[in-house]
Order: C-alpha cells, then sequence, then structure tokens
C-alpha cells in the first residue's frame, strides 16, 4: 500500500486530504467528525475579529452534481469565542489548521498571533473569499497587499502560514509568489470562482447577496491550471482546492504539482465518508501506478518531473 | 433542485399561525422540511405541514421579520421551494403519543395522520398559550386521536404545561412511542419522562440552518446536523448531544443558552 503521509511545509499530515475551510467548521464537533471519517486535517471556517452573521438566505444555489453557487458571507463566531470549537475538535484528535480573515495586514497578524496559540498546527489566511466587501478577494487581488500581509503574519508567528489563492484575477500565479516572497509556507489554490445565478421568474438574483462563488465539479480545469503554474512559479508546497471528489481527481492536483489537497463540496453531494472513500482509493491508484509515496507522484506531469517515456512530450499547456 | 410556485390558498389557523398552500410534485413524508424563500425578505426551512398529493402546505407562526412578511402572504404570491429535506416519523408504532407545543403541531398532525390511517391508536397532547392558539385540534379529532388539551392560562383544558399531562398520559397507558415538536426544553422534558418507561422519544428539531445540504455547518448539533440527519432524533441518538434542551447556535455559529 501505498504511502499517504506528507510533509507540508513542515507541518506532517497522515494523508493529503483536507477539509476544506468553510465546510463542517463552524463546531468543534464538525471538525472532529471530519478528522473520524480520515480527513488528513481539517481546516476551521474563517475566523475574524467579531462575530459575523453572513449573509441572509438563500446562500446557496445548486446545479445537479457539478457545482455549487454560495454566498454565506463569512459567518464565524469570532475569534474570542471560537477558540473553544478548536479545543473541543483537538480534544477529538483532530489536526486543525486555523482559517482567518482580515482587512488589513494588521488584522490578519492579530487573528494569528491569537488563533496559533489555541493549538493549531498552521494558519490559512483567506485572501479570497469572491463576495465579502472589504475582505477575501478584495485584499488579496494584488501581490503587493499579499505580500505585505503575509509579511506581517509571518514576522508575527512561528507556525506554517498558508495563503489561500483566488483565481479571480489574470495572475494566480503571480499572489502564489508574492505570497512566497511574504515566507508563506505554502500556498492554496484556488477559492472559489466569482459567479451569479438569476431566477427568471421572479427576475431576481438567486442568492441574497446577488454574486456567490462557484465550487465543485465544474471548476476542476480552473484550480488544475492554476496549480499547474504556480507550481512552475514557486517553490514552497502547493495545495490543490476546487472540484476534487475522486482518488482520480487529487490525482490529477498532485501530478499538476500539489502536495495536498482541500475537499469541500463534495462533502455536500457525497457526504463526510468521501474522505475515508478517497484515501481507500488513493492508496490503490498510486499501487497500480507504481508510486510507493504520495510525494514522489507530486509534478510528475511537468515535463522535467519525470513524465514516463513514451507519453506525449513537451506540450505542457499554454496560454493561448 | 428549487421550483418557484404561487400559493394557491392561505388559511388563518390561530391568530399568529397561518397555512399556506402551494403545487409541489416531488414526493415527500410527514417529517421532512422544506426551505422556503420568501423573494426579497429569507429563505428559512420549514416542516410541512400537509405532505400528500401535489398540493402541499407549510404552518408558520407569524413572528419575527421574515415571518411578519409571511404572515403578508396572498394566494398568488409566489415563494421558492427546494426541497424535501431531511428524514422523517418512523410509522411501526401500534400505540403513539403525540405531544405538540404551539406550532409544533405543524409537522406532527400529518404524520399522526398518516399513522391513523395505517391503524396506530393516536392520543394528542396538545398544549399552547391559551385556547385560541391551539393549533390543529380539530384535525387531530378529525382523524380519531383522543386530545388532552393544556394551555399556559387554563383558557382550556388543563392550566399549566403540555407536560403535566404527557405525565399523566405516560402513567395511564401504555404506548410504543412518543413524537413530539414544540419547545426544545419542553421536548426535553417529554424525553425524560419517557426514559424511565423505556419508551423512545422522537424529537423533530429546530434550529438556524443556511445550506440544508449538510455543508455549512450553521445546524450543527453535537456529531449531527439537523438539515441531514434530522430533523427528527431518536431519544437514543439525543443521548449523546449535550446541547439537546440546552443549546443552539445563532447565526454566526455561536452556541447560545435556549
Amino acid at each position: 500500500m501505498a504511502d499517504l503521509a506528507v510533509r507540508l511545509g513542515g507541518i506532517p499530515l497522515r494523508n493529503p486530504l483536507l477539509l476544506a475551510s468553510g465546510i463542517w467548521g463552524e463546531s468543534g464537533d464538525s471538525l472532529a467528525g471530519a478528522w473520524a471519517a480520515g480527513a488528513g486535517g481539517v481546516i476551521t471556517k474563517s475566523i475574524g475579529s467579531e462575530s459575523r452573521r453572513g449573509y441572509p438566505n438563500p446562500t446557496v444555489e445548486t446545479y445537479d452534481r457539478w457545482g455549487l453557487l454560495n454566498a454565506m458571507g463569512l459567518p464565524n463566531p469570532g475569534i474570542e469565542e471560537y477558540p473553544r470549537e478548536i479545543a473541543a475538535a483537538r480534544a477529538q484528535g483532530a489536526t486543525v489548521i486555523g482559517s482567518v480573515f482580515g482587512s488589513d495586514a494588521g488584522e490578519f497578524a492579530r487573528l494569528a498571533r491569537r488563533i496559533a496559540t489555541t493549538g493549531v498546527v498552521a494558519v490559512e489566511l483567506n485572501l479570497s473569499c469572491p463576495h465579502a466587501e472589504g475582505y477575501g478577494t478584495e485584499v488579496g487581488s494584488d501581490p503587493a497587499d499579499v505580500e505585505r500581509i503575509v509579511r506581517a503574519v509571518t514576522s508575527e508567528v512561528t507556525l506554517p502560514v498558508i495563503a489561500k489563492i483566488t483565481p479571480n484575477t489574470s495572475d494566480p500565479a503571480g499572489l502564489a509568489a508574492a505570497a512566497e516572497r511574504g515566507g508563506a509556507a505554502a500556498v492554496s489554490a484556488i477559492n472559489t470562482l466569482r459567479g451569479l445565478a438569476i431566477d427568471i421568474r421572479l427576475r431576481r438574483p438567486v442568492l441574497a447577496h446577488g454574486l456567490g462563488g462557484l465550487s465543485g465539479a465544474a471548476i476542476k480545469p480552473v484550480g488544475l491550471a492554476c496549480v499547474w503554474q504556480i507550481f512552475e512559479r514557486v517553490k514552497v508546497p502547493v495545495i490543490g482546492v476546487g472540484g476534487i471528489s475522486s482518488a482520480e481527481d487529487v490525482l490529477e492536483y498532485v501530478m499538476a504539482g500539489a502536495r495536498a489537497v482541500e475537499i469541500g463540496t463534495a462533502v455536500t453531494f457525497d457526504g463526510i465518508g468521501v474522505f475515508g472513500r478517497i484515501a481507500r482509493d488513493l492508496s490503490g491508484r498510486l499501487d497500480e501506478l507504481g508510486f510507493a509515496r504520495l510525494e514522489d507522484a507530486v509534478g510528475t506531469a511537468h515535463p522535467a518531473r519525470g513524465r514516463p517515456a513514451g507519453a506525449p512530450a513537451g506540450n505542457g499547456p499554454t496560454e493561448a | 433542485m428549487r421550483t418557484v410556485v404561487p400559493v394557491t390558498e392561505r388559511t388563518e389557523e390561530t391568530p399568529s399561525t397561518v397555512t399556506l398552500r402551494f403545487p409541489f410534485e416531488p414526493a415527500a413524508a410527514p417529517g421532512q422540511f422544506v426551505m422556503v424563500w420568501v423573494p426579497g425578505a429569507d429563505e428559512l426551512p420549514m416542516s410541512l405541514s400537509y405532505t400528500v398529493g401535489r398540493s402541499k402546505g407549510i404552518t408558520v407562526k407569524t413572528m419575527g421579520d421574515t415571518s411578519a412578511r409571511i404572515q403578508a402572504i396572498r394566494p398568488g404570491d409566489l415563494l421558492g421551494i427546494r426541497g424535501p429535506y431531511g428524514n422523517r416519523f418512523d410509522l411501526s408504532a401500534r400505540r403513539l403519543l403525540v405531544v405538540a407545543g404551539g406550532s409544533g403541531a405543524a409537522v406532527l398532525a400529518p404524520a399522526a395522520e398518516l399513522a391513523r390511517a395505517g391503524g396506530a391508536e393516536v392520543a394528542v397532547a396538545l398544549g399552547a398559550v391559551r385556547a385560541s392558539e391551539l393549533l390543529f385540534a380539530d384535525r387531530f379529532r378529525a382523524m380519531g386521536a383522543r386530545v388532552d388539551v393544556a394551555t399556559d392560562d387554563g383558557s382550556e383544558g388543563a392550566k399549566g404545561y403540555v407536560t403535566a399531562v404527557v405525565e399523566r398520559q405516560l402513567r395511564a397507558e401504555r404506548f410504543d412511542a412518543v413524537w413530539t415538536c414544540g419547545p426544545e426544553v419542553m421536548m426535553r422534558k417529554v424525553v425524560d419522562l419517557a426514559r424511565p418507561r423505556g419508551i423512545p422519544v422522537y424529537c423533530s428539531l429546530e434550529r438556524h440552518m443556511k445550506c440544508a445540504l449538510g455543508m455549512c455547518d450553521a445546524c450543527a448539533f453535537g456529531p449531527y446536523h439537523v438539515c441531514v440527519d434530522g430533523p427528527v432524533f431518536g431519544s437514543d441518538r439525543l443521548a449523546a448531544v449535550a446541547d439537546f434542551g440546552r443549546f443552539h447556535r445563532d447565526p454566526s455559529g455561536r452556541r447560545v443558552p435556549f
């Protein structure tokens, strides 16, 4: 059986399958449930300085099994209240990564400093929520902002810092490079793609907030392209996110350059058992493909990284 | 899948409760709920009070901002409906006690109707603040259930909480199961009353919900999510949840006492 354990910017993970931020992350029992279901680590809901209700409903729209549009609006109990949930998850053995969102470098640094005291193994910075005024993509689309925010955090905390990058920009790899310059231990890509749904009978957007973020199978090719380009641009490990619901999806991301992945929307369509199923299938697929360890497969679709002889040569993705 | 449907019928059941009927094709079972989108206001989880046939219905307490909007809805107005979601009441019990507090009767009445149609004996303990707020008392009687009433002010039936009626019923008769819906503190009391007699209690729970798809965690309830693991929970599962009858979560996810 192939070894699924990976090291991610110094963080040891029993497998590369992380619960994505925003899914099952409001309560410690839910985080622990994802861990018990086989996740290699669980990422909290993005936590801010104050408690936030989020947007009114409707907050989600689904598209069969291929997509999910959401605008939750960063609901969270606030940084003073939330550590009790992390404690509950850790008490049940979970490896927890704390996600935070702020409106500027100072707020990110304060939140990271606080969450770093709760026993999390790393801090993920939400630089990429596509629909929250003053947060997420709005502070994470300019490489200079990303570098400044990441540097402010890495100068405050000793834990590994992960920057979650937006795809809603012309150059996600440039944002990843900026995060690396700021001292990020890893980058995760991608967050959701900005999207909209309209009810034609009511002649209005379905989501109360109007704009939302698209996740699920529909965005997998976009996520793969971002991971591919980021892998060619930075040295720090990449966490692949977007539309993963099978071991084959994981391996696509791994071969594109990801050392770990985040899984979220698949929990909606397949249930939390998706973690155990993918972990089992992943070992088998790695065996079949001749990899003793998952880490050996990282980036292997890139021309310089062990694409097997006889495979089509020399035509990695190019931008049209 | 979301559909937009016109309200076909509006009935004021009590001074603070209204039933809205609308065409909705998907099959539904008593206990299940739908997400009801009131355009421009909110989208809320609501148990179906009419589950049979093409014309489904909800029966809603008209308190709070969105509920006030629901109160104002008239036939012809459009609602967005998605679902049905969640689990259902198990209909296998032959001798059933149904405990309804306030608008909790909305989900219990259609379930009791099916149980009666299947030949079960049904006793009902129905509670409300005053006589005019007793919901579906006639509907329960019409299905052939025995109805015992309690009101907080004593304007009909026993004066006080409905749990006093339940205590008496449990002493006087044997039941295979208890179904209950109402204030969670009341439901917890019902579970406590039935436990020493070894009678399983099935509670229909309410939590703040957003996605109703088991994703967003808004309705996290111990190891469960009320939207996909509930809303009906048996006393065996409830025993493992310390929050039952004590804490819920506000829209930010903060744990707050009832």
